[in-house]
């Protein structure tokens, strides 16, 4: 009797945990839907009707297309980075003991545990004491500072569950140490650190508030659509690029969901 | 003694890499320099680095005439940060921070507990998923959607003109702190947005604290006579909270920060982040604007000690 019952759900419950689901994703769905509208200058609902032609419209925009580059191109040389240095930093920490092991790990969270403006501004001083001058490359470094966590968070929960065993036995039958990591470790970690690549891209093509200090006169897609919030041009298109920005950063999340859920982590609880 | 019977062990490596590896396993500090130089010297360098150069610079102060920065030690800048009209601001950005954090815990306990609890299955991956979209997708397309919904012809009132409750909203906008001309530029504004986008962070540790609390508890709670408000209060909430704190160190601190969201909703009174930003650039006065983030560094420095302390890295 009492297994029974306690194994169905209160209907409060229910109906407050589905009051949440539905607050976190109808404001998304309704971007799809004004990305239809034929209503040009105020956000007007119902739309007064329904049409295609501003993705014809933004297609043909030649500063859309720019952003997107940018921002593609800062997304994947960042992630290229963090892959780099997380899985570096995620090696030592797991299969390592050290002194200040948890000073390394907490100084890889600072940037996405502090405010981005922290990081931002931080960059931004940092660079102009230092005299350089902003560009792509002054982007890339503060977007691949704060996705070395998300390669890290993926790469040390995988490592962990690599048994120690396995690296003994291809350490016994004679491999060097870069073998094991190429025939043994890196199968192990690899769509781990898929996973996590994916997620880093997703943060990085998304991050406004670290780009806004650290880029000069380039536009990232985000920056692009920061503009058009603060002073509109024109509304259907910002509609019609909000739709393909959560799009672009919807399959990335859900690569790395499916590379990562047979395990027992969480992949990149906690950007 | 161990390094001659290694020698005999190991027999010597002919191949580059293979000496290389052979090194590695004699001298494993080399490796773990090799291994963590990297990571350490870019985030010591470039992070680091600019925090540190950015802590310095709030002990300088600007020249009130020429309006450059005088490179002399002083404490002049935090007397100007303590001044009543920024103390108001940094007041009104913890406030505002408090009660999201708070209001986030709410909405999210319920599904984080359903999720751990009672979802199976299929339905356990889609609730993570359904968690994990929201999570993840744009921030300013986020922004941009509550832009849509508050605005004045935006759907909010429609849904109130629908049920014949324009009243209501009009009377919450006469209100003094919390009103304004329409939802898009007053506080209520700027808190339902702030909510929308940090809670989904609160989600996941709260999930992760409560899926270890044995079932058994809640049964043995229940078997003792204790009212399932009795059980929530001295069992299960008390086995949440270190998930709460974990999540709140997100909800928290990315508030304390943000400059978008009270820039594109909300009224014309600033927020920390909104100060810095200005402080910055068009008033050119950087070490002001350094002396502000102080602040939200020091918060967030006693926030994650306690966090610590209260075991909400476990959680994380």
């Amino acid at each position: 009797m009492r297994s029974e019952k306690s194994n169905r759900a209160p209907l409060g419950l229910k109906i407050a945990a589905a009051a949440g689901l539905a607050f976190m994703h109808v404001p998304i769905l309704l971007i799809f839907l004004y990305a239809f509208t034929t209503e040009e200058k105020t956000y007007q609902f119902p739309p007064p009707g329904l049409t295609t032609q501003w993705f014809a419209v933004a297609w043909s925009r030649p500063d859309v297309w720019a952003a997107l580059t940018l921002s593609v191109k800062v997304a994947a040389i960042a992630t290229g980075a963090a892959l780099i240095l997380g899985t570096l930093c995620a090696a030592a920490i797991s299969q390592t003991r050290f002194f200040g092991r948890e000073t390394v790990s907490l100084l890889v969270i600072l940037p996405i545990a502090l405010p981005g403006i922290i990081t931002g501004i931080a960059l931004r001083s940092a660079f102009s004491m230092a005299d350089i001058p902003f560009s792509f490359w002054t982007i890339v470094l503060g977007h691949a500072t704060f996705c070395i966590v998300v390669v890290y968070n993926n790469a040390v929960a995988r490592f962990r569950r690599i048994s120690g065993s396995l690296i003994e036995a291809s350490m016994d039958l004679g491999a060097d140490g870069f073998q094991t990591f190429r025939y043994v470790i890196l199968p192990n970690i690899g769509t781990a650190l898929l996973a996590g690549g994916m997620l880093a891209f997703a943060l990085s093509f998304d991050e406004v508030i670290v780009t806004t200090f650290t880029a000069g006169q380039q536009s990232t897609l985000p920056i692009w659509m920061l503009e058009e919030l603060i002073r509109p041009r024109q509304r259907p298109v910002t509609n019609v690029v909000a739709m393909i920005v959560v799009i672009v950063t919807f399959l990335p999340i859900l690569g790395a969901y499916y590379l990562t859920r047979d395990g027992d982590q969480i992949a990149g609880a906690g950007k | 003694m161990t390094i001659v019977a290694e020698s005999f062990v190991l027999p010597e490596r002919r191949s580059a890499a293979g000496r290389l590896s052979d090194f590695f396993w004699r001298h494993p500090h080399v490796l773990l320099t090799v291994l963590l130089g990297p990571p350490l010297l870019w985030l010591g360098v470039v992070y680091l680095g600019s925090l540190f150069a950015l802590l310095l610079q709030s002990f300088f102060s600007i020249d009130e005439f020429s309006g450059l920065i005088n490179y002399e030690f002083t404490l002049a800048t935090y007397r100007q940060l303590l001044s009543e009209a920024n103390l108001d601001i940094i007041l009104r950005t913890v406030s505002m921070a408090a009660l999201v954090t708070l209001v986030s815990a709410f909405i999210a306990f319920p599904i984080a507990y359903y999720a751990a609890r009672y979802a199976r299955g299929k339905w356990k991956a889609l609730f993570y998923l359904a968690v994990m979209l929201p999570l993840w997708s744009s921030y300013l397309v986020k922004v941009y959607a509550w832009k849509l919904i508050l605005a004045k012809e935006g759907i909010l009132t429609w849904v109130f003109e629908k049920l014949n409750l324009l009243w209501l909203l009009d009377a919450w906008l006469a209100l003094p702190i919390v009103g304004g001309n329409s939802l898009s530029v007053s506080y209520t504004g700027t808190f339902i947005v702030f909510v929308y986008v940090w809670m989904p962070f609160m989600i996941l540790p709260i999930q992760a604290a409560l899926e270890r609390v044995p079932a058994n508890l809640i049964e043995a709670s229940s078997d003792l006579g204790g009212t399932p408000a009795q059980t929530f209060r001295h069992v299960l909430f008390p086995l949440a909270l270190p998930g709460i704190v974990a999540g709140s160190i997100f909800t928290f601190s990315l508030t304390l920060g943000d400059y978008i969201i009270p820039q594109i909703i909300g009224s014309s009174r600033l927020f920390i982040g909104q100060a810095v930003y200005a402080q910055q650039g068009t008033a050119g006065n950087i070490p002001l604007a350094a002396a502000f983030t102080v602040v939200p560094i020091v918060i967030m420095g006693a926030y994650l000690w306690m966090a610590k302390r209260m075991g909400a890295f476990d959680a994380l």
